[in-house]
């Protein structure tokens, strides 16, 4: 009992980060109907921009801050410098770009900082608070569903309550009628990729202590598990994704602690292939006709 | 009108045999590293001329092609080590041991392929790279068998005795390789020109459109993920001859990226983009190390920058053609000579 107490909280634990990182693939797929294989690797980048300024000044949060501007300043060049430039005509065009993304910020980050793992501080404690003999949630636990809650709640915040994020809905939904309606549309798009880029640094920031440490491959599986947890929720829905990423990260969390650690992989193949073929709108969808 | 002319199987025949008797001398021209170059590019264009069946000619993204190379060297050197403990060795068990690499995965890529068929764009890509980073999961998971990240090391003969004592290894493995490589071009090439071929591309250029012509969308999408991982198998037990070892660093995803980007690079929806983008995964890496060795660096620097440089290279290079020159090099070529 005691260990699927602790399982559990580990899962939502995770599961927040893999939420935030959904929602920044989500962001990404409703603004601009791509669904962003570079996230991963732009995430890493940005830890790593944390991880000089950490290295450089000593504080932690001046590298937090400095991971969350970086993530502004890529996703508004990636969109500017690359992604408007590929032709819609295949929904492939967008994806194989995108990986070639990946590959080149890997390779400039191997250059920089070598491939080798590099462990990162996290600014709390990660050992468990007991309660009643149970080992619960840890300082650096709580740490993460705060940020995650705050980046959902400020998102949320923008896109219903503020004139920014109506014009940012409108230029998606209905880009021609935006467009004459005086909204940048083109200004929304670019955007939507930086605060993409800036939700999946945060969760790059929260997620990477956790793991190995800091690698130009780091974010590999926690692309592969929040892509599952965006397909769960539908791709289409911030909430959806946010649910989602909960309820992979309980699963993950089961099958690691359960069965081991190492057959996580298959059991986010098992899982993303399961939803896809059973509910592919993902859970949350209703019925809708297939566009041809 | 001649009968080569008329018949595209005596065509791609009489195309084979010349491409077999050029590459055959020029193989005894060539260093031994040259050879091993040659082998490795052949055993890459397995994999790349079956993906590019799949993407350029079936518009399905497979991020999965390194995984299923895995799938046929894992068991190429399964097949090979059980073969030499039982005491049998020889080249009819070598041929054995690939025609069983290749069923491996063209089963794989039947389950695979019945998946894909009823997924499109990113959510194929995404299942596909799930698989591509399951592998070194499974190789743990199942350590007994592939023994984790150290991997398996693969049994090969030395070259028939008839070819005289001295004969290198390298140029053997040429000949290997080029011939698993002609074999699977000419079974494309005529596969790309039949009925079957232009279903491929018909499902590709509009599903609704091809199913109203009486096409099975979803069995096509099968057969052309089947074809694929096929080849793909092949190529990666030729890869895992060449190396004779097997493991899970060998087979990564930065592999089935590569494998993608030698196929939009060389010119997507082409065999002879293939042989291109085989050429360039082989020729590139070999370029940069040239490259990196006219700058005077520390070694840790010169090490990095030679290890890293030619992904930033695919990766850049990817990103340019596929934004400027969709055709990629075939596309370029055909221009050109087309004036």
């Amino acid at each position: 009992m005691d260990r699927f107490v602790f399982l559990t909280v580990d899962g939502l634990a995770k599961g927040a980060v893999y939420a935030a990182f959904a929602l920044a693939i989500v962001l990404i797929w409703r603004g601009a109907r791509i669904v962003n294989f570079a996230q991963g690797a732009m995430a890493v980048a940005t830890v790593y921009a944390a991880f000089s300024v950490t290295q450089a000044t000593g504080s932690y949060w001046l590298g937090f801050a400095a991971a969350l501007a970086a993530g502004l300043i890529l996703g508004a060049v990636v969109e500017r410098a690359v992604m408007r430039f590929v032709s819609h005509t295949s929904p492939l065009n967008a994806v194989i770009v995108a990986l070639g993304l990946v590959l080149l910020l890997r390779a400039v980050l191997g250059v920089f900082y070598g491939n080798e793992f590099r462990p990162v501080e996290t600014p709390f404690s990660r050992t468990g608070i007991t309660v009643g003999g149970v080992s619960l949630l840890s300082r650096y636990d709580l740490f993460v569903f705060g940020a995650v809650l705050a980046v959902v709640v400020l998102l949320a915040l923008l896109f219903t309550r503020t004139a920014v994020g109506l014009r940012m809905r409108s230029a998606a939904f209905a880009p021609e009628v935006s467009r004459l309606l005086g909204v940048n549309v083109a200004g929304m798009l670019t955007l939507g990729w930086a605060l993409a880029a800036a939700v999946g640094a945060l969760a790059g920031m929260l997620v990477i202590p956790t793991e190995l440490g800091l690698h130009p491959n780091a974010m590999d599986l926690v692309f592969v598990s929040s892509f599952t947890a965006a397909v769960v929720g539908g791709l289409d829905s911030p909430p959806g994704a946010v649910i989602g990423g909960l309820a992979v990260g309980l699963v993950l969390s089961y099958v690691s602690g359960y069965v081991g650690s190492d057959v996580t992989p298959l059991a986010v193949l098992a899982l993303l292939l399961a939803v896809l073929l059973i509910r592919p709108g993902g859970l949350f969808s209703g019925i809708r006709t297939r566009h041809v | 009108m001649t009968a080569i002319q008329r018949s595209t199987l005596l065509r791609h025949l009489a195309y084979t045999a010349i491409a077999a008797v050029a590459l055959l001398a020029v193989t005894y021209s060539l260093a031994p590293f040259r050879n091993y170059q040659l082998a490795t590019a052949a055993a890459y264009l397995c994999a790349t001329a079956g993906l590019t069946v799949l993407t350029g000619l079936n518009g399905q993204l497979s991020l999965g092609h390194g995984a299923l190379m895995a799938i046929g060297a894992y068991t190429v050197a399964l097949s090979q080590n059980r073969f030499a403990d039982a005491g049998m060795t020889g080249n009819g068990i070598l041929l054995a041991s690939l025609a069983l690499g290749v069923l491996a995965a063209l089963l794989a890529g039947l389950v695979i392929g019945l998946a894909a068929a009823r997924l499109r764009g990113p959510y194929l890509a995404g299942v596909t790279l799930a698989v591509a980073v399951a592998v070194p999961a499974i190789t743990t998971v199942w350590a007994g068998v592939f023994n984790s990240d150290q991997g398996l090391s693969v049994y090969l003969e030395p070259p028939p005795a008839g070819l005289g004592y001295d004969f290198p290894l390298e140029q053997w493995q040429a000949w290997l390789a080029l011939a698993g490589a002609l074999l699977t071009m000419l079974l494309l090439a005529n596969l790309v020109a039949s009925r079957f071929g232009r279903s491929l591309r018909a499902v590709r250029d509009d599903e609704v459109a091809a199913r109203l012509s009486g096409i099975n969308v979803a069995r096509t999408q099968v057969l052309a993920f089947v074809v694929s991982a096929a080849c793909a198998g092949l190529g990666g037990g030729l890869l895992a001859v060449l190396t004779q070892s097997v493991s899970p660093g060998a087979y990564s995803l930065t592999l089935s990226l590569f494998l993608l980007i030698a196929v939009v690079v060389g010119g997507l929806g082409s065999l002879a983009g293939a042989v291109w983008g085989a050429l360039l995964l082989v020729l590139l890496p070999d370029l940069t190390h040239s490259l990196a060795q006219q700058f005077t660096l520390s070694p840790a620097v010169a090490q990095r920058l030679e290890g890293n440089l030619p992904l930033a290279i695919f990766g850049l290079t990817l990103i340019v053609v596929m934004i400027a020159a969709p055709g990629g090099i075939q596309g370029l070529v055909r221009r050109l000579t087309r004036g």
